[in-house]
């Protein structure tokens, strides 16, 4: 384990930012100053002139000290940044919501531009009234606020056949947590009225957004009345146009693909589209060549937010803080442990808050760190009883070809100097 | 109804499903028209529910699929660079890194017509007929060596094609196969005997450095990059045009290129400014900027004033060439006639771009390219 390899210094360059950042941090920690800190004992600029006026930034972007908490892709991943993803930098992040200017995107043609005013919503299909709403009519019904995550079906799927990718941002950022404002499908459904429709419960809507892919899927109606929600505003302001303003649709615990953006049509159908999204993509290959389909649900996870490859520890040994995310598509979050050693020996994280349906939980683990290898692992448990499994777990159900729906426990060796490394355990 | 395994969910959701459902209803929204209802409900199901008249021929669609598809798919729909791949793969599905075709994976023709009818071609969808819709589809399955030369595929055979895959497809079975994970008390001490490091990220080396790095270009071999579907490269924005606040006014910003109203001092600023909006539509396939290379189409830095087909290192149709042999130079006049619909332009090209519709966004894109230099 102490047996470093050479490798780790490729990746200096990457750390560099980060190290110097907190090394000037470290300099100015409390371990017995012999000269007295010029930053207290000098009159400093910002301590004496003026700072920027109210009309300085009508709408204010994150100060510039935090330029490299941005979202990244992988360039390898696609070849067209038009039909590709982009990453949560959730090893900079906590607490439990997402900023909507930093919260990853996936498109499958593009972000679109699409006004309020040009925006139209039809239900059609088996429905008693084919309706047609404009934004304005929407603003009109029962409004709600509930908060949910959002995590492509693909999040840590670059890590079936092994650790891959060196940063909690690129292996578990497909995900995000907003608080959504909007009404819900059922209430848009009953507006355009479900006798029509007959026996629910062998009924679906398909959904599908405004822009050229369009991104048809199809959506159990049991589901669709239960708490699906078409959302227009996300942490309190107007959706962003990368996540699909001005209206998109929220499909709370299932995968992201479903939560279709620029929503502009929902149709009541007596069978599943079997649209592209949900056939050749977004089913999940087995070990003998068969596919599962309707993987909608996303299995309890939780990851290691910091520290982690990008976020190392630069303060040495003493107090640490080891933090992370866990959520679950079942439920909410009732537990989640963490282990230093590998899973062998685990210890029950705090939770920063009770976890609840669906959204993501923060936990915390306070230890004395004796400046040592670790190899840090957390592992979520929610409300049905379900424990997040091992990566060799879940290879031996599903093999190596599944691409999506990869939860499993994910492991970082952090090095004596505070570094950090994905790496695969046995 | 367990076809979907949340229990939790299953138990809320019995009692609503039991009574239709009888709010009151708000008045709000209007009837939507049969036209409008027929221009958007376009889907197509497994039992073809959905399919339009029409029929297609093999021989037919392996030339639409030459001046719509190839570019990206190939001419045989092998798949150019990254791009999907629409043939072979038969008999890969139970070995590492399965190749997904449409012969080998997808389980329903109707997927095939649905999706290439309402979303294809790439960065013009929905601007092919019924009949070219059909016409592609019957290509596609004869690449898969699934019919003959001589199919002709038809809303009345539709359904008697069936893909080799169809059966290939089980519902999600994660609380049946996977019910040991649900083991409620997991283990908290001394779970095992060894910890070994059996893999490191570090080894394979792909995680990007930074935003510009260069270094990531590299296309490792065991990286699984279909888990995004793979498409064509294009070039990333520039590191200065890097994302400016997005302004999310309350008020809906005009449609791009309407510079009728901008202070005649700042029209060019404005124009080139919406013509990057609407270059946007190109970049899939032409990069410019610094360190553009040639894609699917040329770099188009200095185009304007440039000899026609003369982009070095590029492989231009016979029809571009002939152009610039007569010493065609491309000004806004020919690009004009170019961009309002490149397959009327150049026979034989490979642009597969439907074309500019607004006169307004010609000419901001001219004004964008020109301010591009060499």
């Amino acid at each position: 384990m102490t047996d470093r390899s050479d490798d780790i210094s490729s990746r200096r360059a990457f750390l560099k930012g980060t190290i110097a950042a907190g090394g000037a941090i470290a300099g100015a920690s409390m371990a017995g100053a012999s000269t007295p800190d010029p930053l207290i004992t000098e009159v400093q600029p910002w301590a004496s002139a003026f700072g920027d006026g109210v009309d300085a930034t009508p709408y204010g972007m994150p100060i510039k000290f935090e330029s490299d908490v941005v979202r990244r892709n992988v360039e390898w991943l696609t070849a067209d940044t038009t039909s590709s993803i982009n990453f949560t930098p959730i090893h900079a992040l906590d607490g439990t919501i997402t900023p909507q200017g930093c919260a990853f995107e996936r498109h499958h043609s593009g972000a679109i531009e699409l006004s309020k005013s040009d925006y139209r919503l039809m239900i059609n299909g088996l429905v008693d009234t084919p309706l047609v709403f404009s934004y304005a009519d929407l603003e009109r019904f029962p409004r709600v606020t509930r908060t949910f995550f959002c995590e492509c079906a693909a999040n840590t799927g670059m890590e079936w056949a092994g650790a891959q990718l060196n940063g909690a941002q690129f292996t578990h950022g497909m995900i995000h947590n907003m608080e959504y404002t909007g009404v819900t499908l059922r209430t848009l459904l009953e507006e355009a009225g479900l006798t029509a429709a007959g026996d629910l419960k062998d009924k679906w809507v398909f959904v599908e957004g405004a822009d050229a892919s369009s991104n048809g899927r199809s959506i159990p109606m049991e589901k669709a009345l239960d708490d699906c929600m078409i959302a227009f505003k996300a942490n309190g302001e107007a959706l962003r146009k990368e996540h699909g303003y001005p209206v998109r649709l929220i499909v709370p615990g299932w995968e992201g693909n479903m939560w279709v953006k620029w929503l502009r049509r929902i149709e009541v159908t007596g069978q599943a589209i079997e649209s592209r999204e949900e056939t050749s993509k977004y089913t999940d290959t087995l070990d003998n060549g068969v596919s599962r389909k309707w993987t909608w649900v996303m299995d309890a996870k939780s990851v290691v937010t910091s520290p982690s490859p990008q976020a190392p520890i630069t303060h040495g040994k003493g107090p640490l803080v080891i933090t992370g995310l866990a959520w679950s598509g079942r439920g909410a979050i009732t537990r989640v442990d963490v282990s230093t050693d590998g899973g062998k020996n685990w210890q029950t994280a705090r939770l920063a808050a009770p976890g609840t349906d669906k959204a993501l939980t923060r936990f915390y683990l306070d230890i004395n760190w004796d400046g040592t290898d670790m190899l840090l692992q957390s592992r979520a448990m929610d409300s049905t009883g379900y424990v997040q499994p091992t990566k060799a777990e879940l290879r031996a159900v599903r093999g190596l070809n599944s691409v999506y729906h990869n939860n499993c426990i994910q492991t970082w060796h952090v090095y004596p100097t505070g570094e950090a490394e994905n790496v695969e355990v046995s | 109804m367990s076809k979907y395994p949340n229990l939790l969910l299953a138990v809320t959701v019995a009692g609503l499903l039991a009574s239709p459902a009888t709010a009151e209803k708000l008045g709000l929204g209007r009837v939507a028209l049969p036209e409008e209802v027929a221009a958007w409900n376009k889907d197509v199901s497994p039992n073809g529910e959905g399919l339009p008249e029409g029929a297609g021929s093999v021989a037919d669609g392996e030339e639409v699929f030459s001046a719509n598809c190839a570019v990206c798919h190939g001419e045989f729909a092998e798949g150019v660079d990254n791009w999907p791949k629409l043939a072979g793969g038969a008999d890969t599905l139970d070995h590492n890194d399965p190749l997904k075709t449409v012969g080998s994976y997808w389980p329903n023709l109707s997927t095939a017509w649905d999706y290439i009818h309402r979303s294809m071609p790439y960065g013009g969808a929905q601007t092919l007929s019924a009949d070219d819709t059909y016409a592609i589809v019957a290509y596609i399955l004869y690449s898969n060596d699934l019919v003959d030369d001589d199919f002709v595929l038809s809303k009345e055979n539709f359904l008697e094609v069936k893909l080799p895959n169809a059966e290939g497809f089980i519902l999600d079975d994660r609380e049946a196969s996977e019910k040991h994970f649900w083991k409620a008390e997991p283990c908290m001490a001394n779970c095992k005997d060894a910890v070994e490091i059996t893999m490191r990220a570090t080894v394979l080396d792909v995680t990007p450095n930074d935003t510009t790095d260069d270094a990531a270009k590299m296309e490792p071999a065991a990286a699984p990059a279909a888990v995004v579907e793979p498409v064509k490269a294009a070039e990333a924005p520039a590191p200065s045009t890097a994302p400016a606040p997005v302004v999310v006014a309350a008020v809906d910003p005009a449609p791009a290129a309407a510079p009728a109203t901008a202070a005649p001092a700042a029209g060019d600023a404005d124009l080139i400014a919406a013509g990057e909006k609407v270059f946007k539509q190109c970049a899939a396939c032409h990069q410019v900027g610094e360190g553009a290379k040639n894609k699917t189409g040329p770099v188009l830095n200095g185009i304007i004033g440039q000899k026609v087909a003369s982009v070095e290192g590029f492989k231009y149709s016979k029809g571009f060439v002939a152009l610039g042999e007569e010493g065609k130079v491309w000004d806004a006049a020919l690009l004009a006639e170019l961009l309002t619909k490149p397959k009327d332009f150049v026979k034989g090209t490979k642009m597969s771009f439907a074309g500019l519709k607004k006169e307004a966004d010609i000419t901001a894109v001219t004004a964008y390219l020109a301010s591009l230099t060499k």
